[in-house]
């Protein structure tokens, strides 16, 4: 057995039961992780889609306290050329083509110019007050969520089980990359914990990309900076604030991403029924006297 | 027959999320989307306003950080008769008219607002597009105008009357096409400006108008201007002035001239340009659409603190 002792410990141990089809079902997500999981997925797609129509309305970014029109470290936008409208991107110095999707695109067949296009921004149409009112509504409903998550997890010791890697995982830290690379996942005892790539990357995106993003998003707000001129200045002022905000959103498009193309990869039907039910499959009952390893 | 199923199961979640996010549209564009949507921003009013005092004040920064350029937005260049016969004496007759809920109704020239005790800062300007400028700007706190007019005790709200008209509405209440839905753009700045939400309506102030014949509003045709609004909290605070000076110098048209109103723990949008009149009321309910400014009215949050 190479399993930690913790994750054997009987007070610590999930429920197991045998499935139907004689596979070993572990009780993986308690009731209030389900829940918030799902709560936030739908959460942070209204905030990434009011977000966009949010940033849809300057659609540039700047370093520092203050815009600096000319010079954005980033910029979205159309321009002419040859004779035709073309969507840009400008990163610094580089300028990048991205007709059809950044800067030009098609809105319900009409070229329109806008740096993010339509099918991706909430309100479909430009409308920055509607924009507004969803991002901020649903930004209280992502720290709600965030903190009734953060709360159980604390109490109910799930966050410090789940997430914080054990010895031997930061060990075997390449043995869990090599995993990754070749796309095999654990069965058995293993498959009941996270691999520790895992745990960092969830604990990463938990303890320090969505804090970040929320501290990032109350450091644009004048009031805000009135009551914690601190919180602004944390970020180097309130344009880098706003830049940290939309980088930050970045990665977590990105962690997203990742999520699903591994959830997919890693047997879509079992994680799912592990996200919905709780129960999570690790395998087929071996034998007596067959070790899982 | 797994692809079969993760097809299905894709194809599914498209249509499931395409729906979902058509329905958001939808039910953001009725009275109950929008009562709800609103919530976020009772909320956002209610736990800033405990985290400051009335006496708090937004940062203010060193003459280096002042921006080279303060970038005018909305009206820069006011059409109206009115307006363009002041700024063409350059505001020599020009009157501030403070009225409404007060004890004493005051009429103040640029050099009565000159003489009163003056107040000068360095903040920065949060445009709700996203930008911000540093500038400096000198003027009269707003409450030592207020005080010397004298409060009546209903008084709850400042409600500012601005000399810039936005857009046109006919007196049947039916639409007329905006002249210029949102005026500035920038020659080297392709920036959307700040769009008017259709949804959220949007109707002619009655506020400008003392009974006079408005030289703006031809056959059929009212104009539609600026107002903006903010509570006693703000009011009262030292860094809500009338600013009279930008940048060490008189106020350019583009910023506002002769007055605007700072307001710096809110954004660019409550900070109304061209301010004519100070109007103290106990409601915003007789205000276009009761919404408390021209942006609130097209669907911009009351409270812009964030």
């Amino acid at each position: 057995m190479d399993a930690s002792p913790a994750l054997n410990a009987p007070d610590k141990a999930a429920p197991e039961r045998v499935g139907p089809n004689g596979r070993r079902l572990i009780y993986r997500h308690p009731l209030v992780i389900r829940l918030t999981h799902w709560i936030n997925a739908a959460v942070l797609l209204v905030l990434l889609m009011s977000g966009l129509q949010i940033f849809n309305a300057h659609p540039a970014l700047y370093w520092g306290a203050v815009s600096t029109f000319d010079t954005p470290a980033l910029a979205i936008t159309s321009e002419e050329s040859g004779g035709a409208n073309r969507g840009v991107v400008y990163l610094g110095n580089h300028k990048f083509d991205t007709t059809g999707v950044l800067g030009l695109s098609k809105d319900r067949g009409v070229e329109s110019e806008r740096a993010f296009p339509s099918w991706i921004t909430l309100p479909a149409n430009q409308d920055l007050a509607t924009g507004r009112r969803w991002h901020f509504l649903f930004a209280w409903f992502l720290v709600i969520n965030g903190a009734l998550y953060l709360l159980y997890g604390l109490f109910s010791g799930q966050l410090r089980r789940r997430l914080i890697p054990e010895g031997d995982q930061i060990r075997d830290f390449s043995g869990s990359v090599k995993e990754h690379l070749l796309l095999k996942f654990p069965e058995g005892e293993e498959a009941k914990r996270y691999n520790v790539i895992q745990k960092l990357t969830y604990l990463g995106v938990v303890l320090v990309l969505l804090p970040a993003m929320v501290l990032a998003g109350l450091a644009m707000s004048p009031g805000v900076d009135a009551a914690w001129p601190w919180l602004t200045e944390l970020f180097g002022g309130r344009q880098s604030a706003r830049s940290v905000h939309f980088i930050a959103a970045g990665l977590l498009v990105l962690f997203v991403v990742v999520h699903l193309v591994l959830v997919l990869v890693s047997g879509v039907v079992n994680n799912l029924r592990g996200m919905i039910t709780g129960w999570f499959s690790i395998g087929k009952v071996r034998p007596a006297g067959e070790e899982a390893r | 027959m797994i692809l079969h199923r993760r097809r299905l199961l894709t194809a599914t979640a498209g249509l499931a999320g395409a729906s979902l996010l058509g329905g958001c549209d939808r039910f953001a564009g009725t009275d109950a989307g929008r009562r709800t949507l609103s919530i976020g921003e009772d909320a956002n009013l209610y736990v800033q306003r405990l985290l400051m005092s009335g006496m708090t004040t937004a940062r203010e920064f060193p003459e280096s950080m002042i921006s080279p350029w303060f970038k005018p937005n909305g009206s820069i260049d006011p059409p109206d008769t009115a307006y363009k016969a002041l700024a063409a004496k350059n505001f020599s007759d020009f009157k501030l008219k403070v009225d409404g809920l007060v004890d004493t109704p005051l009429s103040l020239s640029l050099a009565d607002l000159r003489a009163l005790p003056s107040r000068t800062q360095i903040t920065r300007h949060d445009c709700v597009e996203g930008w911000s400028c540093i500038g400096k700007w000198s003027g009269v706190p707003l409450s030592e105008v207020l005080k010397r007019a004298g409060l009546k005790p209903q008084a709850r709200y400042a409600v500012l009357h601005c000399a810039d008209t936005l857009e046109y509405a006919s007196d049947d209440g039916a639409w007329v096409q905006p002249s210029h839905p949102n005026t500035v753009r920038e020659a080297h700045a392709a920036y959307v400006q700040l769009a008017a939400a259709d949804d959220w309506g949007g109707s002619p102030t009655g506020a400008a108008s003392n009974g006079e014949k408005d030289p703006d509003a031809t056959d059929g045709r009212r104009p539609i201007r600026y107002y903006e609004s903010i509570d006693l909290f703000d009011a009262f605070n030292p860094q809500t002035i009338l600013a009279y000076d930008l940048n060490g110098k008189a106020l350019p048209v583009s910023n506002g001239a002769p007055l605007r109103l700072r307001v710096e723990r809110q954004l660019g949008y409550k900070n109304a340009k061209y301010v004519m009149r100070v109007e103290m009321v106990s409601s915003l309910a007789g205000f276009g659409d009761g919404k408390g400014g021209y942006w609130e009215d097209r669907g911009y949050e009351w409270y812009a603190g964030i």
